[in-house]
């Protein structure tokens, strides 16, 4: 090691060393430099640059990453420089580029090929490089800055093979040094074969329940927001859980903007490349309108986003807090949340299939035979309230769910959700191609049922949808009144819309 | 608001109600066509917390005995009363409610619109002038007025304590016939209705059995327009042997459930089956 440290000249680009990372904000990695500068002086570690608690940090973590590492931790006056200034560094991601800048400026790795590299990784004291959030837009950045190397820890390199760079997978300090010095070839990632069997539970558990298999299929071709309603234990959240088995599967351009959402919240399993299951959330219902739709400080997504190209379920809608709900208004209408902070604005994709489950009553036994609902009509139409007018309109599929008679549980297995996805991608793509026209017939039959049914003008245009997506399922190029009249048939019942 | 008031001594006073020992001085009447109340009338009355399926049988009471010419009468409240209103409305027939407040508040407030709605095609009457508080010992006495209107009174649902059974007991004071539709023996909703069948009341079956009593005819259903369609009679058809899910129905058809959706949604609209609490059953007389 001693033979490394070269004699110490007064010129600036001897004591000088850059290396470049990522800081993020939102799903945007910014470039950032972090720059070591080596001074004679009294002894001292200082990191400027904004960087925030966890950054700070950083000193403790590095002083003994190098330590344990076996380097040098050079007895020098050490500024460390993260440009651009202005630009708020978050987390823990900065540790390894600040200890190979360090260990650039006094020389014990070569600058100029460190120069060449991004750099990305949390250090731990003993010098192991820990994975980071966010590495997958971290890499497209650099490879959009022409950087198409970058160091990373081993569990994010598969992820950082994704962006279409030449990842560098370290698990140690020492790795990374010796790479840098050319004496250690890090092994090359293979990109793990995409996904046969999806990891989502499968609707064959489902015994009988036809409707709702039947408007889980409707839900899922057209991706239309489904409503589950009925008294408790009939199925409702085992029903929702098997709606993304059977969605169609994802584009690799989606799976790209799924997984850099979990990539920057730090939802992606270690070592996990690419998610390409469409994602299934399920937010408790104590859930906050920031936890659903994203926010923080340094904003970062919520629920809404990371159920992007998936299904967003929120179990027991009635519970959740209004402000909760109605954040979801903005998702619903554009697929997109913008957090507006101070230092910014942040937009995070939400195109999700909502699924919301509910009892007909705050005490749940409405729409049982068996028992008896003790709800005053006060406390029952306020509940109904909670949810109707927040957002009862958003759901195209409303099911009402009785309590299944015990004989149902004697039917056979359902099909699998395999099956029916065959059938839903279909569909799915029968709406992109050929979107199904409205038969003369149609259309007067649906003016009909507007005379007799209470059915408002964006109830009206809902059942229009959710006909087209029932006519393509059954793969018919027109829609006809057949598929209207079971279009109508999801619409929102008396039982969950305020009591007339 | 303005009202109109009729005395006990006027010839615009219901000759029905004047066969009340303790007949109402003043009658006040919201629009005051005192002449709606003196044509042939029934009194549909029962619970305000109604099951769904007593929901359904008193729009269909309200509907059919409105369309045979019936003026129906009720108390404005939640539930079978309100029900009962709104089926006349639908048939376009006569119906009036009485208050158990100043005939110019809508009581309770959720009705206001379909008290609107009655006062354009009947009439809302109470015994007490206008700006006069709701009171719990208002309503018995509203029911009197009720019961003395009508030449029958028809309770659809009613607990063993319920007001629409002090209704009853007025009718037949009043020597007028009682209906009472008969209801599951284990439900606490039926145990007055059941009580009075006991007793000697009439049940009720179907509207014409009200008809039938009071030498009228049912109205003959207008011809629906559209023929339903084969999958839709063979779901009426399962229909008939009472209440089913849509799950059920799939299975005991053999059809796909999306289907089956479309022939009950078909039947809706033909006004010849009803949803509610998660089931299907057939309405109307066919």
């Amino acid at each position: 090691m001693r033979r490394l440290r070269a004699p110490l000249r007064p010129t600036v680009d001897r004591v000088l060393a850059r290396v470049v990372t990522h800081a993020l904000v939102g799903l945007e990695a910014r470039p950032v430099e972090v720059e070591a500068h080596l001074q004679r002086g009294v002894p001292a570690f200082v990191i400027v640059g904004l960087p925030d608690k966890a950054c700070q940090e950083a000193k403790e973590r590095v002083r003994s990453g190098i330590g344990s590492a076996e380097l040098e931790w050079p007895l020098r006056r050490i500024t460390v420089n993260l440009a651009p200034a202005g630009l708020r560094k978050e987390g823990s991601g900065f540790d390894l580029p600040i200890a190979l800048a360090v260990l650039a400026a006094s020389r014990q790795v070569p600058p100029e090929r460190l120069a060449e590299h991004a750099a990305v990784g949390e250090l731990a004291l003993d010098g192991r490089v820990r994975p980071v959030p966010g590495v997958l837009v971290a890499a497209e950045a650099a490879r959009r800055a022409g950087l198409d190397r970058l160091i990373c820890p081993m569990e994010s390199a598969a992820e950082a093979a994704l962006a279409g760079v030449v990842p560098v997978p370290v698990r140690h300090l020492v790795e990374a040094g010796e790479y840098l010095r050319g004496c250690f070839t890090p092994e090359p990632v293979v990109e793990r074969a995409p996904l046969l069997k999806r990891t989502h539970p499968d609707l064959r558990d489902v015994r009988g329940q036809e409707r709702a298999r039947r408007a889980l299929e409707v839900a899922a071709a057209g991706r239309h927001n489904l409503l589950l309603a009925g008294p408790p234990g009939t199925g409702k959240t085992m029903l929702a859980r098997r709606l993304p088995g059977i969605l169609p599967s994802l584009t690799r351009e989606e799976a790209l903007e799924v997984t850099r959402i979990h990539s920057v919240a730090g939802f992606l399993a270690p070592g996990s490349g690419i998610v390409d299951e469409p994602p299934f959330r399920a937010p408790h219902h104590t859930a906050s309108a920031p936890a659903i739709v994203g926010g923080g400080v340094g904003p970062r997504p919520g629920e809404a986003s990371l159920a992007h190209h998936g299904v967003l379920l929120l179990d027991e809608l009635g519970e959740f807090v209004r402000p909760a709900i109605e954040s979801l208004r903005q998702p619903l209408e554009d697929g997109a949340v913008a957090v507006a902070r101070v230092t910014g604005r942040v937009v995070f994709p939400a195109r999700f299939v909502l699924v919301g489950t509910m009892n007909l009553c705050p005490c749940g036994a409405r729409g049982d035979p068996g028992v008896e609902c003790g709800c005053s009509p006060q406390r029952l139409s306020a509940y109904r309230e909670k949810v109707s007018r927040a957002l009862l309109d958003r759901f195209d599929l409303v099911v009402h769910l009785p309590r299944a008679p015990a004989r149902e549980f004697e039917q056979g297995r359902g099909e699998s959700s395999a099956d029916v996805r065959v059938r839903v991608e279909k569909a799915a793509a029968r709406l992109v191609e050929r979107r199904p026209r409205f038969q003369p017939a149609s259309d007067e039959f649906l003016a009909r049922a507007v005379d007799t049914l209470p059915l408002s003008a964006r109830g009206r245009s809902r059942v229009r949808r959710v006909a087209r997506t029932v006519a393509a399922l059954a793969g018919d190029a027109e829609v006809a009144p057949v598929h209207l009249a079971e279009a109508l048939s999801y619409r929102t019942p008396t039982e969950v819309a305020v009591a007339a | 608001m303005s009202s109109v008031s009729i005395s006990r001594r006027s010839t615009a006073y219901p000759t029905l109600l004047r066969e009340l020992t303790d007949a109402p001085f003043h009658l006040y009447l919201r629009k005051g066509e005192p002449e709606l109340l003196s044509r042939p009338s029934v009194a549909i009355v029962g619970a305000r917390s109604c099951s769904a399926y007593g929901a359904q049988v008193a729009r269909m009471l309200g509907r059919e005995l409105a369309g045979a010419g019936l003026v129906v009468v009720s108390g404005l409240a939640r539930g079978i009363d309100g029900e009962a209103h709104r089926g006349a409305l639908a048939a376009g027939g006569v119906t009036v409610a009485v208050l158990g407040c100043g005939v110019d508040r809508d009581y309770p407030a959720r009705h206001a619109e379909l008290a609107a709605r009655i006062v354009e095609a009947g009439e809302i009457v109470s015994e007490y002038e206008p700006g006069i508080e709701p009171a719990p010992w208002r309503f018995p006495a509203r029911n009197r007025i009720v019961a003395g209107l009508t030449l029958a009174t028809v309770v659809v649902e009613a607990r063993t304590k319920s007001g629409a059974l002090i209704t009853a007991d007025f009718a037949l004071e009043l020597h007028r016939e009682v209906f009472a539709v008969p209801g599951e023996i284990t439900s606490a909703l039926s145990a007055g209705t059941n009580d009075l069948l006991r007793q000697g009341a009439v049940p009720l079956l179907s509207a014409r059995d009200v008809l039938d009593v009071l030498g009228l005819e049912l109205a003959s259903r207008p011809p629906s327009g559209t023929a339903v369609s084969s999958a839709a009679s063979a779901v009426l058809r399962l229909l008939a042997d009472g209440a089913r899910g849509t799950d059920d129905l799939t299975r005991k058809s053999g059809r796909e459930s999306g289907e089956v959706a479309a022939a009950l949604v078909e039947l809706e609209l033909a006004g010849l089956a009803a949803h509610a609490d998660g089931v299907y059953r057939v309405v109307g007389t066919v």
